[in-house]
């Protein structure tokens, strides 16, 4: 036999038997997945698109697979392949590699979304997705239309939130404006402010420290820039009558911070050489170390005032009890609403909330802080009338037990749009879910 | 100078953190604006440590009141930081088998993850736990009946404890009809914590929102300056 005969007998038998080694184990391939989706990302810089696609129908996790248990076990998807090619880059210049098609991820059994972070603004991308079974088999693969992520100018998800930024800050900026007229302007008395004068006069006819804790947070939170502010009041005070001021801080920068409050309030209170730095100190990042270290000062050096201004967690009720045995006045301030039944409970007077902020323009007495404090109650007001509105709204779809009409519309447009992430949008779209949503 | 170079910096960052909010362009300079300060707050960690060993060094050289204590923390924080620093206990990374120091410094088993497991998070917990017996001694004594609204706090604190447990079906069960079964401790605790509850955490919430807006507007316009130590 001639050796080119056994050449291609040699072929047809391999065929043969690679045919009916595939036909004998009987191997399904898993079903592809469908409706791939790709969209540019809604609001952001263009370095991002989204891929949405429906799952595979031999996919057990796909709630549409309703015989998911007699699934082929050959055919069960194990993952989703995910490849991108790019189809123009803007005219900057392109890898051979990147215009073939790649494997840019894939996502678990069961997953039908997946955002591409690693893409260029203004270029053109293809993607393509495969289901992939148990055995490694692959499924044929589902295409979708080229898109070319754009930078959006605004994000017009929060559009309303800028809006009400901009109503309150009118506000407030229209009150300074006011009170820089001259024109005089009331401010309800703060009993835990009045408080802290009485609090450095006592620790002074005792002879005994203030302690100022300014919280556990850092200097880049407002609470702690909040508790500043209170801080120069205290050492001014302090300085004034005569008295220690101990400021023990959880933060370095906020040491140092606190050093420079501290540090010029005594300068302004004309007793420069009775500053003090080393007692405002850093004791440790660690927030039950912190407490540790602060309660065991205050058990042995038994402070006459304690006073808490700043973000507290559960270390809040720990300091507070302390002081209330040693039988220290306290007064405490914070806007965590969580601990501030705590500070209720243990301390003598407590800023809650929004007199916390307050402190800094209360204490100073500027007409210019405290005429932004008038146009923070029009803000509270604004915000108050929004609450009856929706209330209102709330209350008569609630009794008429309608489903669609004009009320139904103004709720969702107050719930989605103006409280929510969609945007202007478009009034008249979305769901309302009255009961059981508490956002 | 003093004031006015951190005015101008205060001012500027708060402006970009603001507009990285609602401009997709400028989301990095937020990012940005954080790792800047993520470096800072280590250089100010040296600053603290510092200043931390130094007063307690002078404590301990002038064996001033409590400078036992003292002496522990500075072997304490000595101990830690050569742990950490040297990784003593550390293998080298599988990656970089040559490289000594390229181990994970937490890594099971070493010098600091065991002064981290067997020391730190247990005391830690003790201190958490001690939690419990303040709120003990807190409680008694703001849920004492002075008055007619501490009254009412001591009934629905009681009504609240009792309606988590199982006391709160227990005590009504066989006897109550069913069209007062709104009364038992459970239902009851479900409605104040749904709706008084929630309406007056909100109410809060919503005034801290706008104290923070009417700050950080004070702070930003320059108004208020008292937290860089002038009123």
């Amino acid at each position: 036999m001639k050796k080119s005969h056994t050449f291609y007998i040699g072929v047809f038998v391999s065929l043969a038997y690679s045919g009916v080694a595939s036909a004998l184990s009987f191997e399904t391939l898993p079903e592809p997945p469908t409706n791939l989706v790709v969209i540019d990302t809604p609001d952001d810089a263009g370095n991002s698109v989204e891929l949405d696609w429906a799952l595979s129908g031999t996919d057990i996790f796909n709630p549409l697979n309703e015989n998911a248990s007699d699934t082929d076990p050959s055919a069960i998807v194990s993952t989703y392949s995910i490849e991108r090619k790019i189809s123009d880059a803007n005219g900057s210049e392109l890898d051979e590699a990147d215009s073939n098609w790649q494997k840019v991820s894939e996502a678990g059994a069961g997953e039908s979304h997946w955002t591409d972070r690693t893409v260029e603004r203004g270029w053109t991308y293809d993607y393509r997705i495969c289901s992939v079974g148990n055995q490694g088999d692959s499924s044929i693969w589902c295409d979708a239309e080229p898109v070319t992520p754009v930078m959006q100018m605004f994000n017009m998800s929060k559009v309303w939130l800028a809006i009400f930024m901009l109503i309150f800050g009118g506000f407030i900026a229209y009150y300074i404006n006011y009170a820089r007229s001259g024109k005089p302007l009331w401010v309800r008395k703060i009993a835990g402010l009045e408080a802290i004068d009485e609090a450095v006069g006592r620790a002074t006819e005792m002879g005994r420290p203030v302690l100022f804790v300014i919280g556990i947070q850092d200097i880049n939170e407002i609470q702690t820039l909040a508790g500043l502010t209170v801080l120069s009041r205290v050492a001014k005070t302090a300085a004034e009558y005569g008295a220690q001021i101990e400021v023990p801080t959880c933060r370095s920068l906020v040491m140092a911070a606190a050093r420079e409050t501290v540090e010029a309030a005594y300068l302004a209170a004309g007793a420069p050489d009775a500053y003090q730095p080393d007692r405002i100190h850093y004791l440790t990042d660690e927030q039950f170390a912190f407490v540790a270290g602060v309660t065991g000062y205050m058990v042995r050096e038994e402070p006459a005032a304690c006073i808490y201004m700043g973000g507290f967690y559960a270390e809040s009720l720990i300091l507070a009890e302390t002081g209330n045995h040693i039988g220290a006045i306290q007064v405490a301030g914070t806007a965590m609403p969580s601990q501030l039944p705590f500070f209720v409970a243990s301390c003598d007077y407590t800023l809650i909330g929004e007199e916390f902020f307050a402190a800094s323009a209360y204490l100073s007495g500027d007409p210019l802080q405290i005429g932004s404090l008038k146009g923070q109650d029009y803000g509270k007001f604004f915000s108050v009338l929004i609450l009856v509105a929706g209330i209102f709204i709330a209350s008569i779809i609630s009794l008429s037990h309608s489903e669609e009409g004009l009320a139904v519309d103004s709720l969702n447009y107050i719930k989605n749009n103006m409280l929510g992430s969609e945007g202007l949008g478009s009034f008249g779209g979305g769901d309302t879910d009255i009961e059981g949503d508490d956002s | 100078m003093k004031r006015t170079v951190p005015l101008i910096i205060a001012i500027i960052a708060g402006f970009v953190l603001l507009i990285a909010n609602f401009i997709p362009y400028a989301e990095g300079w937020g990012l940005k604006a954080q790792e800047w300060f993520n470096i800072l707050a280590v250089g100010a960690m040296i600053l603290g440590g510092g200043n931390l060993v130094k007063l307690h060094l002078i404590k301990i050289s002038g064996q001033r009141k409590g400078w036992g204590y003292s002496a522990v923390t500075i072997g304490c924080f000595v101990g830690t930081l050569i742990f950490g620093l040297f990784k003593i206990g550390v293998h080298p990374n599988e990656i970089y088998p040559n490289v000594g120091w390229s181990g994970y410094y937490l890594e099971g088993g070493s010098g600091l993850w065991w002064i981290y497991q067997h020391m730190i998070v247990p005391l830690t917990s003790m201190m958490f736990a001690m939690l419990a017996f303040y709120v003990a001694t807190a409680a008694f004594r703001a849920f004492r009946a002075k008055n007619t609204e501490a009254t009412l706090l001591l009934v629905t604190a009681g009504v609240v404890l009792l309606g988590q447990t199982y006391a709160g079906v227990w005590l009504f069960e066989g006897w109550l009809p069913e069209s007062m079964q709104w009364l038992r401790f459970d239902h009851l605790t479900e409605w104040v914590m749904n709706i008084p509850n929630t309406g007056g955490t909100r109410a809060i919430t919503i005034g801290i929102a706008l104290g923070v807006v009417a700050t950080s507007l004070r702070i930003l316009l320059g108004v208020d300056r008292s937290y860089l130590g002038q009123d």
